[in-house]
């Protein structure tokens, strides 16, 4: 059994890159996420590890040294917050483009612009979405504890190989600043440049060697049909993902008749509004999406065969509702969809989520 | 006393004809061609090769020309005689 | 030996090569324009790697700009990073990878303007890389617009009458604040327009490349250049008009040559 302790969600992340064997991390400082690079500069582990902490001049310079630490097949990260990942959006198309694995962890906070150093999910459509120029996607994990703050910084860096495509880990602010016990992987080595070929095969540009051709990281090309070509490619990644990646949780649906539909720390509070509506009478379940891309649509097809209507609840106005409709939309059985959430740093309290959910959709229609 | 004979050879559908190399030579033994190659360029080349060696301008097989080209077409060689 | 019955064949028989395309420099027609600088810059660079025998353990770092390509024309492991961000990109590779050697290739656009942060900070933190930075005072690629480097009075497509000072501000000379940051232990402006200076600039880059290898900070090596196509000249007037308006602003030369900063003239108590 692991180690237990009781940490922030943004030491957890920390502690867990420090013990998957990550090769790098490259961050600047924001709040409110700023404990991450913190920690692992306390916790020293070039000594240890031999792993690699730089503090860059800019999340644009960060995001770039994972284009270049990636591109040599090395295990590196990132962690910023919102108005940083969007200076990173850039060089995450580019990452996305050239085929780079790496994982980006975004502590949000409330936007646009400066915002607030409060928490929210209004990245979600940037996350998911796109963010960044051109057809791409990132593979999208929704921590809602410290203990998957941990436990997802080695899963992310699995898929990240697996797929050759950048990995978001997409929290907030507080789960990043919450403090929780968790249990601790052990640790793991980092990969000698062999391992790394062995594993992932000789695409990394460490330096010609023997017959191979020289490997060219890039994502530029200027023939179209190539261009297309590589599109498709990446499109077949994204299906592949959808196909194997989806992972989600249910919390007591079996006999729900209302379904709300949440990620992160909204569904924290979900979980108490539940209890709460259980207490009136109200079949209440919740779905967490723990991708949000993939996004977990055949779990909703199945709940529309037997529940009354969904409804999200986000920290936005109201962003993951568009794919929870989408997903309704597809299954050919129409329930109703509706969504509640406050924006600006505000966390939904249960008993907002309950009294919304009875009028818009049990007392309502 | 031993003298040095050179000669160059431009791979002709290479070369751009930028003419850089003709103002590098010494010697004065490149011009450009009237013909174009297989891209449109009048491409660089040795006047008269074979009978360089009675004129006065004759090649050193210096470089010059070769190290200014930005295609790195010419290659040079010098015999001691 | 009747030297007046000599011909070419028997020269290239019975002589020795003193000069051939280098290996690395792959069989691909280089897309520049006739008499473009760059293809001389990427001949020495394959040259230098070739001469060090450091193919194996080289990664280069190409640009945005003209020079985007370069990854087609030598025989190296290469990423393409976006624009200005090669220092970045570089920095990235070699701190997981301190065995290896790295270099950027950047332009003056690319470099000098959207990525003055990235090579500054690189440069100051002195990360153990060369840079190759290539300044013919205009963004090539795009059609020929006003460059950071531009000179004043110089005509570009976005400065049509000649670059004004009130409305575009000066020229920088951005080698001469990269000399001044404690990171850098070989700061130097080369040329590339006659056989000697090509053979300056050749052991100006070797000497960069193996500072870097030496873990010696960062050197940086400015290479100014012609855009003959940019310039509107040919390439044979486009080196005049360089000899002529770029030397006397930026003058060929070592700006510095050394180590990296002492850290004590850089701690608290100074």
């Amino acid at each position: 059994m692991g180690e237990l302790k009781l940490m922030k969600g943004n030491e957890a992340i920390a502690e867990a890159a420090i013990r998957c064997g990550c090769d790098g991390y490259f961050g600047y400082p924001i709040t409110p996420q700023s404990e991450v690079m913190e920690t692992l500069m306390v916790r020293a582990p070039w000594d240890k590890t031999g792993m690699v902490v730089l503090q860059a001049e800019s999340e644009v310079a960060a995001i770039n040294m994972l284009y270049g630490g990636g591109g040599t097949g090395k295990k590196v990260m990132t962690s910023s917050s919102s108005p940083g990942v969007s200076l990173m959006s850039e060089g995450i198309s580019y990452i996305a483009g050239a085929e780079i694995p790496c994982v980006i962890v975004n502590v949000q906070r409330g936007g646009p612009g400066l915002g607030t150093i409060q928490p929210s999910q209004a990245d979600y459509f940037q996350a998911t979405k796109g963010g960044g120029n051109g057809d791409y996607n990132l593979l999208v994990l929704a921590p809602n504890s410290v203990q998957e703050m941990s436990d997802f910084v080695g899963l992310s860096f699995e898929l990240a190989f697996k797929y050759r495509n950048p990995v978001m880990i997409l929290s907030d602010g507080a789960i990043g600043q919450m403090m929780e016990k968790v249990t601790l992987s052990d640790y793991k080595p980092r990969l000698t440049n062999e391992e790394i070929e062995k594993k992932y095969g000789d695409w990394a540009t460490i330096g010609k060697k023997g017959n191979r051709s020289h490997n060219i990281l890039t994502s530029l090309e200027l023939n179209s049909e190539q261009m297309e070509e590589n599109n498709i490619r990446f499109q077949a990644k994204y299906k592949k993902m959808k196909e194997e990646e989806v992972r989600y949780e249910e919390y007591m649906c079996d006999d729900a008749d209302y379904i709300l539909v949440a990620f992160g720390s909204c569904a924290r509070i979900c979980m108490k509004s539940i209890e709460m509506a259980r207490a009136k009478g109200i079949k209440l379940g919740l779905l967490r999406p723990i991708t949000l891309f993939p996004f977990p649509k055949k779990p909703i097809a199945e709940l529309c065969k037997r529940v009354k209507g969904f409804m999200t609840v986000e920290m936005n106005a109201g962003q993951m509702i568009e794919d929870v409709k989408l997903s309704v939309f597809d299954s050919g059985i129409l329930k109703p969809v509706e969504y509640y959430g406050r924006m600006g740093g505000i966390i939904p309290s249960p008993e907002e989520v309950v009294s919304t959910l009875e009028k818009k959709l049990i007392g309502g229609k | 006393m031993a003298k040095i004979k050179g000669t160059v050879v431009i791979d002709t559908e290479e070369c751009k004809g930028c003419g850089l190399c003709i103002g590098a030579c010494p010697q004065h033994v490149l011009e450009l061609s009237n013909d174009v190659n297989n891209k449109g360029y009048h491409f660089s080349f040795m006047k008269n090769p074979d009978k360089f060696m009675k004129d006065p301008d004759e090649c050193i097989g210096c470089s010059n020309c070769a190290t200014v080209c930005p295609d790195a077409c010419i290659s040079v060689y010098r015999l001691k005689i | 030996m009747d030297t007046n019955k000599l011909t070419q064949q028997d020269i290239i028989r019975q002589g020795e090569q003193v000069y051939k395309r280098p290996k690395l420099l792959l069989d691909n027609t280089m897309h520049y324009c006739p008499g473009c600088s760059h293809g001389v810059v990427h001949r020495l660079v394959a040259e230098v790697i070739e001469e060090l025998g450091i193919q194996e353990k080289t990664i280069g770092v190409c640009p945005v700009g003209c020079s985007v390509f370069a990854y087609n024309y030598i025989d190296i492991d290469w990423q393409e990073a976006s624009h200005g961000r090669a220092p970045a990109v570089a920095t990235g590779i070699s701190r997981v990878n301190p065995d290896k050697f790295v270099f950027t290739y950047q332009g003056d656009g690319d470099l000098a303007s959207i990525g003055a942060a990235e090579i500054m900070h690189a440069c100051n933190r002195g990360e153990n890389i060369a840079v190759i930075f290539i300044n013919n005072a205009i963004y090539g690629m795009t059609g020929g617009q006003m460059a950071p480097t531009t000179l004043l009075g110089q005509v570009t497509a976005t400065t049509p009458k000649g670059r004004n000072v009130e409305r575009n501000g000066y020229p920088l000379k951005i080698t001469e604040l990269i000399a001044q940051l404690p990171g850098t232990s070989y700061v130097t402006r080369q040329s590339v327009e006659t056989s000697v200076s090509v053979r300056k600039c050749k052991t100006a880059i070797k000497k960069a490349f193996k500072n870097a290898l030496a873990k010696k900070g960062t050197s940086f090596v400015e290479v100014v250049s012609t855009c003959n196509s940019g310039w509107k000249m040919s390439p044979v007037k486009a080196n005049k008009w360089m000899e002529e308006n770029m030397f006397p602003f930026y003058p060929v030369g070592d700006l510095k040559d050394g180590d990296k900063a002492d850290p004590a003239l850089y701690s608290k108590k100074n």
